[in-house]
């Protein structure tokens, strides 16, 4: 559905490393800088000084990297803020696209300076996030807004889609700052303060095409394989996503019918107001309270108009982000799920070899060896050196890659707690946002027609017109 | 068996206790419909009350089995109630072709009066959830409210409610079909819908009843209008408070997975039901204020059939003057034998040969005589144009009056209606609030 979420079965492109590049950069950095609050309080890695990017670390103190703390984004420790404003479109011989001003302020020292301003275009946020993706495969990427226009909108570049893709782009933008793993990221980094020409080359280095061809193949056919001894918790994860996915997007459904009801009772009531306009040219005594009456009719159109668009610009688009994340989830375990493939997959094989080790030495093929004319016991010797050899590296990258996928598994469990933290903070926001809206809306309407029936009241004090008795 | 309390929303009803709608808000206030202050006699004597309808079958006039509804016509003496002795009312069942019979009679011997309507005869400006169904419960009942509120503006106008028929029609069941055409009035009203239609040029209509009729057209077209307008809208806003409540569903079956959110989407849930729920009783109350409107939509009618009438007896009041002026040119040129104005008669004559003196004489005795007649005939219809003009300007001018403070009335309820509607909002997105709040 969305052209944005790279469902990236390359498995980290650094298949050598247990560690992806980004963070071994950051290991070396918790020396330098005391911004603990963005990893873990953990202080066994302090003095990571003597680490290098190959891995000896063991996997168990990777895992405290993921320990995400519940106090950790307060406002009060953000220290960069990041602006997506200003569109502007740029015309081209070959195309016309837009261009986003970026603007960073920030007080981190890895950055070179505290100010920033880019110009980026929607390209660009894609590669962005295809190389978090990348990097961290089991990690939760907030989605980007469609690539393609939704199905209704004429044209690419109207002003109403342009400014819901901007606010979608800042939403991106600021997650990812937010996130802990991700705004160390050197791509993000890079990304905010390289000029146009260093991005782009920036953005040629990375595993070459034909390294992530050879991973995807292997990544397919762990797929097609499937993985066999998944954990309880991943598949129930699995089933929260299924069904959050479903309920998500009926709740966005549901969201998008109100909006186009309500805009057709706006239809309908415009006509309203003028018609006892109209009434009140007929008429004397009741020309002023049917000009009143078309006034506060008319007024209650403004307040619906308001309403609608409050609907339209910030509940609708935070559940169409939602919508998307649903299938995020569902990719990021399934990227998990072809990590654990691959280990059982190769499991299996030095199962198998080993079991050819411990074979039956009757079971060599004696009779070609004495036709090559070399003893059994030589031969016998050889195969036992090469099986010895096969195993060994077999067995090493097996623990490589069972490192993976404990990094993955933790990493996951701890993004999935984090993120569904901040599910409940948006969509409570949300709604919350969007029931007070309504509550303001019914107000408004209520004064327009209070007023109207205090200026009856006077008016019926003021005329002799009325017995009173 | 009547009612403790009194019958719900009849638009102005000119019961001496009952206070109009702003009373009930807040204020001391007391508008009374202004009906009651001059106080019909019948009135006085009693009390009128449409309490009930019932679903009867039977043969019709082809023999034919019909499924139709009847009403329950209360009378009860005014001062029994004030006693406080309650005793059990005379009651009469009516269908609404009886109701139709005496608003015709009505029209056709008090034609220089306003008279009331009677609620539409099949259901128009419908939106999607009412049925346009005449056996529609609701319809029946809404039905019911407008046969009670053609009852208690006739008993209050203060010619209409010394009728006999329509005494009659409250008090005898049996037998009153048959004296309402005891009276003639059929053939008055045959005669009267074909006049009505005709089309005929008045050279000095009055200048109020012009301008009355013009009024007249304008109030129907401009109610009609709203009327439509308005029942769009009320399906609109129907549609939009119900798919609401899908947001119910899914939040209900979203709290299954979830163990924070649970409680506050479930319970924010049950208010998105309400909130789509109470649409129901928001636009049955604007079906009332609509009923309002459609009363005055049917009154520009017998506005304008009153009008009408105007123009027809001037109409003919002018071609009697006409007629009577030709007969004097007649006989003017008989006498003096000039020949001012072109006959048939003249010119053969002058063809064929004068007429003898004695046939002359004789034409002329009998011209005489005509226009003898005739002036009797234009002092007559002159009289009668006069008499019309007079009492029809007088309820002209009442039902203008009674006209703005209903209208007014009913504007004033309108609001009020849509205040309780933002105050259910109000209240309804305050707890959803709340719950969203706890998510």
């Amino acid at each position: 559905m969305s052209g944005s979420v790279v469902d990236n079965t390359v498995s980290s492109g650094n298949s050598s490393v247990a560690i992806p590049t980004d963070i071994s950069g950051q290991i070396l950095d918790i020396d330098e800088d005391d911004d603990l609050e963005v990893f873990s309080k953990d202080t066994t890695l302090s003095d990571g000084s003597s680490l290098n990017a190959s891995m000896q670390t063991s996997s168990a103190s990777m895992i405290n990297q993921y320990k995400f703390e519940e106090e950790e984004e307060d406002a009060d420790t953000k220290d960069i803020f990041v602006t997506v404003d200003n569109p502007e479109s740029h015309v081209t011989a070959i195309e016309t696209y837009i261009t986003y001003r970026v603007e960073t302020k920030t007080t981190r020292s890895e950055f070179d300076s505290s100010e920033f301003e880019v110009r980026r275009r929607y390209q660009d946020f894609l590669w962005l996030k295809g190389r978090l993706e990348e990097a961290h495969p089991t990690l939760i990427v907030h989605p980007l807004p469609e690539k393609f226009v939704m199905k209704g909108m004429v044209e690419r570049f109207n002003e109403d889609f342009i400014e819901t893709r901007r606010s979608a782009l800042h939403k991106f933008l600021n997650k990812i700052a937010e996130h802990p793993i991700f705004s160390s990221s050197e791509d993000f980094k890079i990304f905010l303060t390289a000029g146009s020409g260093e991005l782009t080359s920036h953005k040629k280095q990375g595993p070459g095409f034909l390294s992530r061809m050879g991973e995807t193949v292997k990544a397919v056919a762990a797929a097609v394989r499937g993985v066999r001894g998944r954990p309880q918790e991943f598949t129930d994860m699995q089933e929260y996503a299924e069904a959050f996915s479903q309920k998500i997007s009926s709740i966005d459904k549901v969201t998008q019918r109100i909006v186009r009801e309500q805009k057709e009772y706006l239809e309908e009531l415009k006509e309203c107001g003028p018609t006892y306009a109209l009434w009140s040219q007929s008429e004397e005594e009741l020309a002023e309270p049917l000009k009143n009456v078309a006034g506060c009719v008319d007024k209650c159109c403004k307040e619906t108009e308001e309403q609608v668009k409050h609907l339209n610009d910030h509940l609708i688009p935070v559940l169409h982000e939602y919508v998307l994340c649903a299938d995020t989830l569902k990719a990021v375990l399934r990227r998990r799920d072809n990590i654990q493939a691959d280990f059982e997959v190769k499991t299996e094989a030095l199962a198998t070899k080993k079991a050819d080790r411990d074979a039956d030495s009757k079971v060599l093929s004696l009779a070609w060896d004495s036709l090559v004319g070399r003893s059994p016991e030589e031969v016998k010797q050889q195969k036992q050196q090469k099986l010895k050899g096969e195993i060994k590296e077999m067995r090493d990258e097996l623990d490589k890659v069972e490192d993976r996928l404990e990094w993955a598994n933790n990493a996951l469990k701890s993004d999935w707690t984090r993120w569904q933290k901040g599910m409940r903070t948006d969509l409570r926001s949300a709604f919350n946002d969007t029931a007070e809206r309504n509550v303001s809306y019914y107000e408004k309407c209520l004064a327009v027609w209070e007023s109207f029936l205090q200026s009856q009241r006077t008016d019926a004090e003021g005329n002799g017109n009325v017995d009173f008795s | 068996k009547q009612d403790a309390s009194p019958p719900p929303r009849v638009p102005c009803k000119p019961m001496p206790t009952k206070n109009n709608l702003l009373d009930s808000r807040q204020t001391k206030e007391k508008r009374s419909f202004c009906m009651v202050e001059k106080g019909t006699s019948l009135l006085k004597k009693m009390e009128i009350s449409v309490a009930e309808a019932e679903k009867r079958t039977g043969k019709n006039a082809v023999n034919m089995q019909e499924t139709y509804t009847v009403y329950l016509i209360e009378t009860r003496p005014v001062d029994a109630a004030s006693e406080g002795t309650n005793p059990v009312p005379d009651s009469l069942w009516r269908r609404y072709s009886e109701f139709e019979l005496l608003r015709n009679y009505l029209l056709v011997t008090y034609p220089f009066l306003v008279v009331p309507p009677l609620p539409e005869k099949r259901a128009e400006f419908v939106w999607h959830k009412l049925s346009a169904d005449n056996m529609d419960p609701d319809f029946v009942e809404r039905r019911r409210v407008g046969l009670e509120n053609f009852l208690l503006r006739v008993a209050s106008h203060p010619d209409l409610s010394s009728d006999k028929i329509f005494y009659s029609f409250l008090t005898e069941e049996n037998g009153w079909k048959e004296t309402v055409f005891e009276t003639g009035f059929q053939a008055k009203a045959d005669s009267r819908l074909k006049a009505l239609n005709a089309t005929f040029r008045v050279k000095n209509p009055d200048k109020r009843f012009a301008e009355m009729k013009h009024y007249g057209d304008e109030l129907q077209s401009v109610i009609s209008q709203l009327l439509r307008v308005r029942a769009r809208a009320a399906d609109r806003l129907y549609g939009v408070y119900k798919v609401h409540g899908n947001y119910g569903r899914v939040f209900s079956e979203w709290s299954a997975i979830e163990k924070e959110m649970g409680d506050g989407l479930q319970s924010a849930g049950h208010h998105m039901d309400a909130y789509a729920a109470s649409v129901d009783d928001i636009l049955e109350e604007e079906e009332h204020y609509a009923d309002q409107l459609k009363e005055y939509l049917f009154y520009a009618d017998a506005l304008r059939a009153v009008c009408r009438k105007h123009e027809l007896t001037q109409y003919e009041l002018e071609m009697a003057a006409q007629d009577l002026t030709s007969k004097k040119q007649q006989r003017e040129e008989l006498a003096t034998g000039t020949i001012r104005t072109f006959s048939l008669k003249g010119v053969t004559s002058k063809l064929f040969g004068q007429e003898t003196p004695e046939q002359r004489e004789a034409k002329l005795k009998m011209l005489e005589t005509q226009i003898e007649e005739g002036e009797e005939l234009v002092k007559e219809r002159n009289a009668e144009c006069e008499e019309f003009v007079k009492s029809a300007w007088v309820d002209i001018e009442r039902f203008k009056e009674q006209k703005d403070h209903d209208l007014r009335e009913a504007l004033i309820s309108y609001a009020i209606m849509q205040i309780s509607m933002c105050k259910k909002g109000i209240q309804v997105w305050n707890n959803a609030k709340e719950c969203f709040s706890k998510m």
